[in-house]
């Protein structure tokens, strides 16, 4: 925690009033004992630059990037960096808000090389684009797939689209597949199970018999 | 039942007359007990599909144990897994890089219908981008309910009129 709180400061020191105050979370059970700080999200690269060419700090490991979609406020995304120093064990926690209008955030790929396939997830997911990645294409949906699957007004079961000579999409029967999960209060009886009507009367009939 | 004097081994008789048959039926029976799989392992099906090629099962048993990894030359997709739109781009490029005569079985519920990911990831069934032949249900089947796919497959191979195929092809490619 000493070393995370030395890096808020040493944050605060460069960038002054573009970093928020930092948000502690300790918990006695796990043993977790974590900083937050929010940043504006032009100084994001510069930050994490700072962060880990700092010898005392020496965050040398971007453990994640993670997109947040809050739909319906406003800003609608945000991202959160993950950082890890090797050398010190700190952990510290960057977040950063993205408007939706203008959904763009520098890259961090040339700090840390592994950022590039985190940042390729986060804009194939959200839409997300990170100015200055080199090479920012899809990496889990096709090339040319046109939505961002884990924007929170996508539905699961996904939407129809067509790219012809390349590729397509259906929507998943979502409701009218096998498997059906009812609202309850247990888990044991929200559990995917077969679809009352899935099968033909006869089959099913001769299922239940012992 | 064999007794001193019977001579066990090969029928020498069948080798100086003639086998009287129809040509599709000695095509036909030639290339079922010979085909060769392009085994396209997505997910956890591709386990079972490596058991029922391993000494238990031994797929080899009915002729199918050349499991190649390049597709000019397979003539048999065992498609083991779920199929990601990702991925389905390379199934079907794959498909299509196999020579003609070629069959595929869709294995377990995720080859054949995407199973339980009802999700926009994942293609509601190969049969979406490629015709196949044989589905086969679990999750994942054992590997008995692979070899009887196999053996299923062959007696739909056994049944296909080959020569008329080949005309058809041979009059397709002359118009």
């Amino acid at each position: 925690m000493a070393i995370a709180l030395a890096a808020v400061n040493a944050l605060t020191k460069r960038f002054g009033d573009k970093v928020r105050a930092p948000v502690a979370f300790s918990d006695k059970v796990t043993g977790r004992d974590e900083l937050s700080v929010t940043l504006a999200r032009e100084v994001i690269a510069e930050a994490c630059e700072l962060l880990k060419q700092e010898s005392v700090l020496a965050f040398d490991f971007l453990v994640d990037i993670s997109g947040v979609d809050n739909y319906d406020t406003d800003p609608r995304f945000r991202v959160d960096y993950l950082l890890y120093s090797h050398k010190t064990g700190a952990l510290l926690r960057l977040k950063v808000a993205v408007p939706e209008e203008d959904a763009t955030l520098p890259s961090v790929a040339k700090v840390w090389r592994g950022a590039e396939w985190h940042e390729r997830e986060c804009y194939d997911m959200f839409g997300i684009r990170f100015t200055g990645h080199p090479d920012l294409r899809r990496i889990l949906m096709w090339e040319g797939y046109p939505f961002h699957p884990m924007r929170k007004d996508f539905p699961l079961e996904g939407k129809p689209s067509n790219v012809p000579e390349v590729a397509f999409t259906e929507a998943a029967p979502l409701q009218g597949g096998p498997f059906v999960t009812v609202p309850a209060e247990h888990a044991g009886e929200r559990e995917p199970r077969i679809r009352e009507n899935a099968l033909p009367a006869d089959v099913r009939d001769n299922a239940k018999k012992p | 039942m064999a007794d001193s004097t019977t001579t066990i081994g090969y029928a020498g008789r069948l080798e100086d007359e003639p086998i009287i048959t129809r040509l599709d039926a000695a095509v036909d029976w030639v290339r079922k007990n010979s085909l060769w799989p392009m085994p396209m392992g997505l997910a956890c099906c591709a386990i079972e599909l490596m058991s029922t090629a391993a000494s238990r099962f031994d797929i080899s048993r009915f002729g199918a144990e050349v499991m190649r990894f390049s597709p000019r030359q397979s003539d048999l997709m065992i498609v083991a897994g779920t199929v990601t739109y990702k991925m389905a781009l390379s199934v079907k490029r794959i498909w299509d890089q196999m020579p003609d005569p070629k069959w595929c079985i869709a294995m377990g519920a995720c080859a054949s219908t995407g199973g339980m990911y009802r999700s926009y990831a994942v293609l509601q069934g190969v049969d979406k981008i490629l015709p196949v032949d044989v589905y086969v249900s679990g999750c994942p089947p054992r590997p008995e309910a692979l070899l009887d796919a196999l053996i299923k497959l062959q007696e739909k191979i056994s049944r296909e009129p080959g020569l008329k195929n080949l005309k058809k092809v041979a009059a397709a490619s002359a118009t």
